[in-house]
């Protein structure tokens, strides 16, 4: 039989646990890419050189190579070069936030630049300093503008996690090749592990959305 | 002690001077009229009263402070000098009382509550009470620009600046704005108003003064100014805000 639904149901309880480290992942990676993206998204805009070119050559150096290499790099040379231990699932979350966090970066860059001046200056002639109105003002305002791109990015990164597999992390992905390897079933699995990650990215999406309806858009 | 002094200020936007060595000094209760065309450097003048933009030489003393002053908190400056702008520049994400409460919570650290019941003040003196908790895209253009100088008396200046406040309103909503910016007048604020209204300018303005290319060309009662202008620019600039529709497209 081409397609036998047993295998998937013995598959299942491996599989779930798989695509429950996905999410631990994608959640950590994501907390720590948001924070590494804000800051350095914040940091393009001041007028602080050295802070607006520590930000830039990060995000250059992301972007510019493949995150592959990135997860690699910080599994199999940091740990030579630092002379330390990194386990599997601390590496994968570093790389996932420090790549989700580059992009993240460029989202916050464009929408505060996308605040208009006056509102800024409406804020400044008040007497407030410059760090509250951009706390209290250009930030929610430019917040609710890079909502859509934010969960694109943070659907990118859940999916992105899938190349974890290359340094032996136990997540969805990973867990679906082992259990082939065993079974030689790939239709059920790879069908199983497709539909799993269509329903987190969904749901991701729907948060996403709910988030969104409930803020007023300005 | 005046409440504003310009000595020989120079304000440069690259090789452009905008105001070339400015002397001005407008006294408590002044109600000092601006006009002028455009780039004359009247809008750039209020700017730089509140530190928006930087002078590039002379003094230019606020309410005693000296603006260009290092040593000077900026923030201080701009406590005693409300701004107006002209295209109103609410905050979107906050409805009227908070966009009024907002600078005495920010800037003047009072409570929230104290801020609120404040903003419910100034709500009802600029006849806005009953939009309180509007957001600025529930308000019409003359209905935003109380809310903005609710909001800019809200941090208790004693020195206003009005930036074309006018300018961005539909004639017909022009009226509510200037009512409220003429009781202010009587209540004794001092008021820098940059504005093409030449009937306001006439009735509240106690002082007038006609910019051009930096520089203050024409200094006097409004009436006397507006009736009698002495230079040619002045008479001609008068005959273009006062009857545009006669004024030809293009040069003949």
């Amino acid at each position: 039989m081409l397609f036998d639904i047993d295998v998937i149901w013995t598959a299942l309880p491996d599989l779930l646990r798989g695509a429950w480290l996905t999410i631990i992942i994608t959640v950590f990676g994501l907390v720590g890419g948001s924070i590494l993206g804000v800051v350095a998204g914040v940091a393009q805009v001041t007028k602080i050189i050295p802070l607006k070119l520590i930000a830039i050559a990060y995000i250059a150096l992301i972007r510019g190579t493949p995150l592959i290499v990135q997860i690699m790099f910080i599994y199999f040379a940091l740990p030579l070069i630092l002379t330390i231990r990194i386990d599997p699932i601390s590496a994968a979350v570093c790389g996932i936030a420090i790549n989700a966090g580059a992009y993240i970066a460029e989202l916050v860059r464009g929408a505060l630049l996308s605040v208009n001046k006056g509102l800024i200056e409406a804020g400044l002639a008040l007497g407030v300093t410059p760090f509250r109105v951009l706390v209290t003002v250009t930030w929610p305002i430019a917040f609710r503008r890079m909502l859509p791109s934010l969960g694109n990015q943070f659907i990118i990164s859940l999916k992105d996690t899938a190349v974890l597999i290359v340094i032996g992390v136990g997540e969805l992905t990973r867990r679906g090749q082992e259990i082939i390897s065993s079974n030689f079933r790939a239709v059920e699995i790879w069908s199983s592990v497709a539909i799993m990650y269509l329903i987190m990215t969904g749901c991701l999406a729907l948060l996403l959305r709910f988030v969104e309806r409930r803020m007023r858009t300005v | 002690m005046s409440m504003v002094e310009f000595r020989d200020v120079t304000k440069n936007f690259g090789r452009i001077s905008v105001l070339k060595n400015l002397n001005l000094t407008v006294e408590e209760r002044e109600i000092l009229v601006i006009i002028g065309p455009s780039g004359s450097g009247k809008s750039t003048l209020l700017r730089c009263i509140n530190g928006l933009e930087e002078i590039n030489a002379g003094h230019l003393l606020v309410d005693g402070l000296d603006v260009a002053d290092p040593n000077t908190d900026i923030s201080e400056v701009r406590l005693e000098a409300g701004m107006v702008f002209q295209q109103f520049n609410l905050f979107p994400h906050m409805s009227a009382r908070e966009n009024v409460a907002y600078g005495p919570r920010m800037a003047r650290r009072v409570s929230r509550t104290a801020a609120l019941a404040l903003a419910d003040e100034l709500l009802v003196k600029v006849g806005l009470a009953d939009r309180a908790d509007h957001y600025p895209d529930q308000l019409s253009g003359g209905q935003q620009q109380r809310v903005a100088i609710a909001r800019a008396l809200a941090v208790k200046p004693c020195l206003m600046l009005f930036d074309e406040a006018t300018s961005a309103l539909d004639p017909e909503l022009k009226g509510e704005v200037l009512a409220v910016m003429r009781l202010l007048a009587e209540e004794g604020m001092t008021m820098i108003v940059v504005t093409h209204e030449m009937g306001f300018a006439r009735e509240v303005g106690s002082r007038l003064i006609f910019m051009e290319d930096g520089r203050v060309v024409e200094d006097g009662s409004p009436a006397q100014l507006l009736d009698n202008p002495s230079s040619d620019r002045l008479r001609e600039f008068l005959r273009h805000v006062t009857s545009p529709a006669q004024t030809p497209l293009m040069p003949s």
